[in-house]
């Protein structure tokens, strides 16, 4: 009985995705700016071209020149290299966020979705109230709570995208289940769990994975801000946030010293809009036909 | 109205309750021991001891939980363990200025972003409907944070339009004012783009309806199909953005007012985590909850106000 396979899966929405990105400028131009960063954030012990944490006593505060591309700080370690090496802290931080919260949310979304009655209402009652909490308000509150480490602060950022998940998991698995073919599995004895993750889930993936491209956006920015105001991950670890606050504290002297990781935030934060815009867009039934 | 308003306070308790639990739990349920992180990893046995007393965190959780309710209810959010005065006097002394702040940077966000988004979608795919997409797509992309520095940086420091640091001379009117157009620009500037994209698909959603078409056909002039028809349709979905925003905009006003030096609730917040200031975080939770709450019932009300339907529920 076990080798009866059901096909249950939609036409993906990625393959909807990759034709519309063709024909979209901007999802193309998220695209590239998506891949540069990821590159880079990779790629930074090879391409930095100093040492993230070496000081340079000499050389403190130097403006943009041939040796230090971007200046230095008041350290006068290498502006260049320390974003490079900012933007895998950050990469990793959201990432591991937003991968924690699309389980834990999807799982209970599903689960809500699946059982239904007072356990859905309930569970859902609580997702809405963590919904309305801010994110930076609810995240600075977790990791003030816990102190400022990259665990803590992944687990806080997470915390703060779990309710989006289980609303999104939530609302197809409640259609699906109605379906004929999981009628079909439970009458074949099918356990609730086989029917949840092997039936239901990959259904409801393609919205998740919408979602999360959607909140990686947010997350960069949570953990952005948290670092700016101190609660992120410690010095001498570079990140784009705390480099800001360093700059934004010597603004009068060294403005460039919080222009360059701010421009690379904002081309982080363009190209997972206009790329989340395109995946929104691929898989919203009302545009397709556009 | 009044029964519908009266019907949706009642709604709003359950939900200050599960705020107000969830706020407790945080705080308490926490991993790490409050006395120890207030008093740090070198305090003697007595004084961690001595602190947890004060603090009522030798009691069972229920007992805790009772007394948190109970301080809430009575109104009294105890002192700051800082400067050891009622942290609702020092909420209330700056409660102000970030009411202020939220809303300059509301009305800004409205009022520039539904004529931005209803043009947008009237023009849909001309140029003015691509200025107003970027526009919305620069809103979105910044961080409050780096905006106010870059906005700082180039209207206060190089410019000097507006002082550099927001909180001087506020009893004069004008000051004041000048004061609050940076911050309040800066964080109008995400709520217009948020309000922009909404209304604009929110138009563009409207106008295929069937009821447009027949007042068309009519021969209702174009510009009451789009004001009077369309839009108190479409602003529907625009209410439910600006109250689902509200927050990001009260968490955002905390970094606006750390870059602009505004007193303010951010402040405050920063200064207690800084400080460790362990029952000024607490109250502040609470008085976020209300305030998240307080704004829900806004946008609820809001509803009732734009939809007849609503009210009749």
């Amino acid at each position: 009985m076990s080798t009866v396979h059901l096909s249950t899966r939609q036409p993906g929405a990625l393959a909807l995705f990759w034709s519309r990105a063709r024909r979209n400028k901007g999802t193309a131009i998220g695209l590239v700016l998506v891949l540069v960063m990821v590159a880079s954030a990779i790629l930074a012990p090879w391409i930095a071209p100093h040492d993230p944490l070496e000081q340079d006593i000499i050389a403190r505060l130097e403006p943009p020149s041939d040796t230090y591309l971007l200046g230095t700080d008041p350290y006068g370690r290498d502006i260049l290299s320390r974003i490079l090496w900012g933007g895998r802290v950050s990469l990793f931080v959201s990432t591991s966020a937003v991968l924690i919260a699309m389980v834990v949310g999807s799982a209970i979304g599903i689960l809500a979705g699946y059982i239904g009655g007072k356990f859905d209402r309930v569970t859902m009652a609580c997702m809405d109230v963590l919904l309305s909490f801010p994110s930076l308000i609810m995240g600075l509150l977790v990791v003030a709570m816990l102190g400022p480490s990259i665990v803590n602060l992944i687990l806080a950022i997470g915390l703060t995208a779990v309710a989006p998940f289980a609303r999104i998991a939530r609302a197809p698995t409640l259609v699906i289940k109605e379906r004929e073919f999981v009628e079909a599995g439970r009458a074949m004895g099918f356990s609730h769990g086989r029917i949840m993750g092997i039936h239901i889930l990959p259904n409801v993936a393609s919205e998740v994975m919408v979602m999360a491209s959607l909140w990686l956006a947010t997350a960069i920015r949570t953990e952005a801000s948290l670092s700016f105001i101190g609660l992120g991950v410690r010095p001498p670890t570079p990140t784009w946030g705390s480099m800001i606050r360093e700059g934004f504290e010597n603004i009068l002297d060294a403005p460039w010293l919080s222009i360059f990781p701010s421009i690379a935030i904002l081309i982080v934060m363009l190209g997972l809009n206009l790329l989340g815009d395109g995946l929104r867009d691929a898989t919203d039934p009302r545009l397709r036909h556009e | 109205m009044i029964g519908f308003i009266l019907k949706r306070l009642l709604v709003a308790l359950p939900t200050l309750l599960a705020v107000l639990t969830i706020v407790f739990l945080f705080v308490r349920v926490a991993p790490g021991d409050p006395a120890m992180v207030i008093l740090g990893d070198s305090a003697s046995q007595e004084a961690l001891e001595a602190l947890r007393q004060q603090l009522g965190l030798n009691k069972p959780l229920w007992a805790q939980y009772v007394d948190f309710m109970l301080m809430v209810l009575s109104g009294d959010l105890g002192k700051s363990m800082l400067t050891s005065r009622p942290i609702l006097q020092e909420v209330a002394e700056v409660l102000p200025y970030t009411v202020e702040l939220t809303v300059a940077s509301l009305t800004i966000g409205v009022v520039v972003g539904v004529p931005l988004g209803i043009v947008s979608a009237k023009q849909r795919n001309g140029w003015f409907d691509y200025f107003a997409r970027v526009i919305s797509l620069v809103g979105l992309s910044f961080p409050a944070f780096v905006s106010a520095v870059l906005m700082l940086l180039i209207f206060a420091i190089e410019l000097r339009w507006f002082p550099v640091i927001s909180s001087a001379a506020l009893d004069d009117p004008e000051a004041r004012l000048r004061a609050l157009a940076l911050p309040a620009f800066n964080l109008g500037l995400i709520m217009l783009a948020y309000v922009t994209r909404v209304t604009r698909s929110s138009m563009l959603g409207v106008m295929s309806e069937d009821y447009i078409r027949t007042a068309r056909a009519k021969g209702v002039p174009g510009r009451m199909v789009v004001w009077r028809h369309a839009l108190r349709n479409a602003l529907i979905p625009v209410v439910t953005v600006v109250g689902l925003y509200l927050g990001v905009l009260i968490g955002n006003s905390v970094l606006t007012e750390i870059v602009f030096n505004r007193p303010g609730l951010g402040k405050l917040i920063v200064g207690a985590l800084n400080q460790r200031d362990y029952t000024m975080l607490q109250g502040l939770m609470v008085i976020y909850a209300f305030i998240i709450v307080l704004c829900n019932l806004l946008t609820d009300m809001t509803y009732g106000l734009i939809d007849p339907r609503v009210k009749r529920q």
